[in-house]
């Protein structure tokens, strides 16, 4: 009925859009304030609800926008006026912010429902229940701030949500500040959450510059403002239009972790799992792809910014694809793959093919969101048989009838005593869980599958139309990305091998315990989606390119190539063959031995992209080195030696003592205080004589009075005369 | 008719002998007295003024001063009783509490 | 001229009754030789054209304020007091050639001014009478005139207070005028 009513025409409830940032911001003050006395259940509650909501109210604006496709600017309040430039806290409802309200919050929602469930098992084997409110207060809080970021019209109020999830990727990767990803007392992950930040500042210093020059040059920072001015300016000053564009890519390759600042994302990993899925792989990372498809007017002025954007897009996809082969963390290989994916989605943005990386994003959205879930599934079935938790029945039962980890009553403080303490995340302590745990091993191999680009699934179609466009548009990125999507392909049949098929090499993973539904309910759904969410844009369907339209200048749709298709599809399917040449033997392993890839790339090589080509090593050695030694500098020499103990001690304080010690004694006890003693004595010697007038007889005082009118009377007499 | 400048002169007169009086005498109350005497001297000299330059203000002065001067009578008197309360003397010379 | 004969006369006696004052023994006779001077004024201001000052002179002045003069000497006793010049007799020579000198110089003042010297033409019809004054100080003076009451009132209410005994005011309890 509803559906009914809007989409002949009738109201619309754009109106309504200001509830998705505010209902998510109740819901994360009501956790704030009360999530302890609210328990688990209440906290979820309330959570869930709030997301739902957003997710409700972002439907209703896809609704509104059918019947009404020039979409709506919904003020919610004048935030600065100084003089002529005015900016407003305005709401852009058109196709492409409700598509991306709808990502977040639909795809937010069903993390939210997932972690429900995640973070009661994660809270206990932390040793800190209290904290569950927390986490869904800094989530409710994301969905906020994600939405003052999608629905800004204007790149300062872009700016503001997008310091706002920053702050919240950042409270969420250092959720547990005071433990390693181990569970052991360390700084680690605040040093992570920390790093993300840092490198983050980075990027937001270009995007300020970026919203400055546009400031100056257009006078305005209104995105329907500033493209209306394009070609004014672009003919007046042909280098601001390149100088904007290049730092808005600054801030584009900090937010979504393209090369030279994607360092921060495998560090980002630290936060729980339903972190990594909703901010550091569907939403927040695809920011800045949303950024530049915002920005498209802009960029399509600036030939040589969009060659540059892409350039680095394609680079990261590549370089961040061979880091992923090399990773052991189940979690880490899902960091790289999705800076890898990331570069993808760049890359088609900086082509022009801004309907095919908005795809991408998407299709992203969904099979990248489901293996991070499907990872934190098999991590927390991992934990489960490792450590059983006193009020976890189906661990214990199994603990029993195995005469396993029953000692462990109090949770797991009681770490392995001796020997090293089991790390959940490694895929080397997997193998074999497709028979333990089904529900989350299927629905991971369909998330791989996707990820790998295996028709007819959802990235097939995504990943196939930016391999187009590029072929088109870019024949180098073209190279560039088929060669990742090559590597992708080799890494996910790596992982999945690793993880699923041959034997148990652990106990735990032996006895892995499948998860709850609400856990493996989400990762049905994500599956689902992931099945059939290529069929939105595929060839001859182009609904989601005609969607676009209605926001996205000059959307064309090119016609399905079947070269491009097999070529990548074909590459894929050799990728996977290889891989699964290469780690079939690893099936029949008891225990990890030598990775078969370090056999054939010898250990140089292979260690070279497990710690990713060194390139926290060389930020290392060249910034912060450098940085502590400039600053070791500044300190020790400059302001300690020369300005303090030589300009201020000599100079400065030297000259003072003796100006004030020549003032204190010649001057002031000199001069000033003698002069001041001898009045003194003198006055006190004139007071000694003049109080022997006020003698206390009425009738002296009255002579004195007479004696002074005599006088006066004198005075006058000798003036008249 | 009398010249002015005669009431003039018998008023300073009148005024010298009451100041000179309040130099001389040591009973409060004739000092008080010697006082009033200055101020009649003073409305002589105001009345005679009035006279001379037709002019009514000189006579309401002098209605005026004959009204504060009743009222600081009645003060001082009052406080010439307190203090004999207390010296049980009303020899001006005997208040000099106030000295240096 | 009778009344330049009437002015000596009664300027004598004016200041016959000043030094009267100045050397009466006796509070009581300085109190009457004040009484005396303020007749000779009076007479003066009637002379002068203010027969209303005059009225006033002698009931308020000569009649009120010097009767509360008497009573209040006979109240304390203070009739006698021994007039020697005391602890500051120095003081008495001294202060008499300062009133000669004084006089001196008012002397020359009166004397040598000009507009003072012209004998004084007749009073024009009306002046000074209490139909006159009356109107000019109800009507010009109303504001100093009204200020004087409150002031009047202030006086006899500090009055009260002072004469009041001080021992029993301070923990009396308000309201009671059993004193």
């Amino acid at each position: 009925m509803l559906f009914e009513t809007v989409a002949h025409g009738g109201p619309t409830f754009f109106q309504l859009a200001p509830l998705v940032v505010f209902i998510p911001l109740l819901g994360a003050t009501i956790n704030f304030l009360f999530g302890r006395r609210l328990g688990e259940r209440g906290v979820a509650t309330v959570a869930v609800t709030a997301a739902g909501t957003a997710f409700l109210i972002s439907v209703l604006q896809w609704l509104s926008l059918r019947a009404h496709p020039e979409g709506a600017t919904q003020v919610v309040v004048e935030w600065i006026t100084i003089g002529d430039f005015q900016v407003r806290w305005a709401q852009l409802i058109d196709t492409l912010s409700v598509t991306m309200m709808l990502v977040v919050s639909g795809v937010g929602t069903l993390i939210h429902i997932y972690a429900t469930a995640y973070m009661h098992y994660d809270v206990r084997y932390k040793n800190d229940p209290r904290r569950y409110a927390r986490f869904f207060g800094f989530f409710n809080l994301f969905i906020a701030m994600m939405m003052i970021l999608v629905t800004g019209d204007s790149y300062l109020t872009l700016f503001v949500g997008w310091e706002g999830v920053g702050l919240c990727s950042f409270l969420l990767i250092g959720f547990w500040y005071e433990y390693d990803i181990l569970g052991r007392p360390s700084t680690a992950n605040a040093r992570a959450a920390k790093k993300a930040f840092v490198v983050n500042r980075v990027g937001d210093f270009g995007f300020l510059l970026a919203i400055f020059t546009l400031f100056w040059y257009f006078g305005t920072v209104e995105f329907h403002g500033v493209f209306a001015k394009v070609h004014e300016v672009a003919a007046a000053h042909p280098q601001v239009l390149l100088a904007v564009t290049l730092f808005l890519l600054l801030g584009v390759t900090g937010k979504s972790a393209q090369i030279p600042l994607f360092v921060w994302l495998p560090d980002a990993m630290a936060g729980p799992t339903p972190v990594s899925a909703l901010i550091h792989a569907a939403t927040m990372v695809t920011a800045g792809v949303y950024l530049i498809t915002r920005s498209a007017e802009l960029y399509m002025a600036v030939p040589q910014a969009q060659a540059i954007v892409a350039l680095v897009g394609g680079l990261t996809a590549l370089v961040a694809a061979t880091m992923a082969v090399a990773q052991y963390d189940i979690k880490k290989v899902l960091a790289y793959s999705t800076i890898s994916q990331l570069g993808f989605m760049v890359a088609a943005v900086g082509m022009g093919a801004f309907v095919a990386g908005m795809f991408h994003l998407v299709t992203h959205a969904f099979f990248k969101a489901l293996l991070f879930l499907g990872s934190g599934s098999v991590i927390i079935a991992l934990e489960r048989a490792h450590h059983p938790l006193p009020d976890d029945p189906e661990a214990q039962a199994l603990a029993r009838e195995h005469g396993h980890g029953g000692h462990d009553a109090h949770g797991h403080d009681d770490h392995e005593h001796g020997h090293e303490p089991f790390d959940p995340q490694d895929m080397r302590n997997m193998g074999g869980l497709l028979r333990r745990i089904p529900v989350t091993s299927w629905t991971y191999i369909i998330g791989g599958l996707a990820l790998a680009g295996i028709p007819p699934l959802a990235g097939f179609w995504s990943k196939d139309e930016i391999l187009l466009e590029a072929k088109h548009l870019q024949p180098v990125v073209y190279g560039l990305l088929t060669a990742a999507a090559f590597l992708t392909a080799f890494y996910v049949t790596r992982q999945l091998v690793m993880v699923f098929l041959g034997r148990p090499r652990s106990e735990a993973a032996a006895h892995a315990i499948e998860s709850p539904k609400a856990m493996t309910g989400v990762l049905v759904t994500l599956a689902g989606l992931s099945l059939v969410g290529g069929f939105l844009n595929a060839p001859g369907v182009h609904a989601f390119a005609h969607w676009l339209e209605h926001t996205l200048p000059e959307v064309e749709t090119l016609p399905f190539d079947l070269v491009v298709a097999s070529v990548s599809t074909g590459l894929a399917l050799l990728s996977m063959l290889t891989a699964w040449s290469l780690y079939k033997g690893v099936r029949a392993w008891v225990e990890w031995q030598q990775d078969p890839l370090e056999r054939i790339l010898g250990p140089g090589l292979f260690g070279f992209l497990h710690h990713a080509w060194h390139w926290d090593d060389f930020y290392q050695a060249v910034f912060v080195r450098g940085y502590d030694a400039l600053a070791a500098f500044l300190a020790h020499t400059v302001d300690w030696a020369f300005w303090h103990d030589w300009f201020h001690e000599t100079i400065i304080a030297g000259t003072y003592r003796r100006l004030s010690r020549f003032l204190a004694w010649s001057v002031d006890l000199g001069v000033i205080d003698r002069l001041a003693n001898e009045l003194a004595g003198a006055v006190k010697g004139l007071a000694l004589v003049a109080r022997k007038l006020q003698s206390g007889y009425v009738r002296n005082y009255a002579l004195s009075v007479f004696v002074g009118v005599v006088l006066m009377l004198g005075y006058l007499l000798w003036v008249v005369r | 008719m009398v010249p002015t400048s005669f009431y003039i002169f018998l008023a300073a007169l009148l005024f010298t002998i009451g100041a000179v009086a309040v130099l001389f005498r040591r009973n409060t109350l004739v000092i008080y007295m010697a006082v009033e005497l200055m101020l009649n001297a003073a409305n002589l000299a105001f009345v005679a003024f009035a006279r001379q330059f037709e002019a009514l203000d000189g006579q309401l002065f002098v209605f005026f001063v004959m009204t504060v001067a009743a009222a600081e009578v009645a003060v001082g008197l009052a406080l010439i009783v307190t203090i004999f309360r207390t010296k049980h003397s009303v020899d001006i010379d005997t208040m000099r509490e106030l000295k240096g | 001229m009778g009344l330049m004969t009437v002015f000596i006369l009664t300027g004598a006696v004016a200041i016959a009754a000043a030094l009267g004052l100045l050397f009466a023994r006796n509070a009581v006779y300085a109190v009457l030789f004040l009484v005396l001077n303020m007749f000779a004024l009076a007479v003066l201001y009637l002379l002068l054209g203010a027969p209303f000052i005059a009225m006033v002179q002698i009931v308020v002045y000569a009649g009120a304020i010097m009767v509360l003069f008497l009573f209040v000497v006979m109240l304390l006793g203070a009739e006698e007091l021994k007039e020697d010049g005391g602890p500051i007799g120095w003081q008495r020579p001294l202060a008499l050639v300062l009133g000669v000198v004084l006089l001196a110089e008012l002397a020359y003042f009166v004397f040598a001014a000009s507009a003072t010297k012209a004998r004084l033409l007749p009073s024009p019809d009306g002046f000074g009478d209490p139909h006159a004054v009356g109107l000019t100080l109800f009507q010009k003076y109303l504001l100093p005139f009204e200020v004087t009451s409150v002031l009047l009132l202030v006086a006899m209410v500090g009055a009260i207070v002072l004469v009041r005994n001080g021992k029993r005011t301070a923990d009396e309890p308000t309201g009671s005028d059993a004193d």
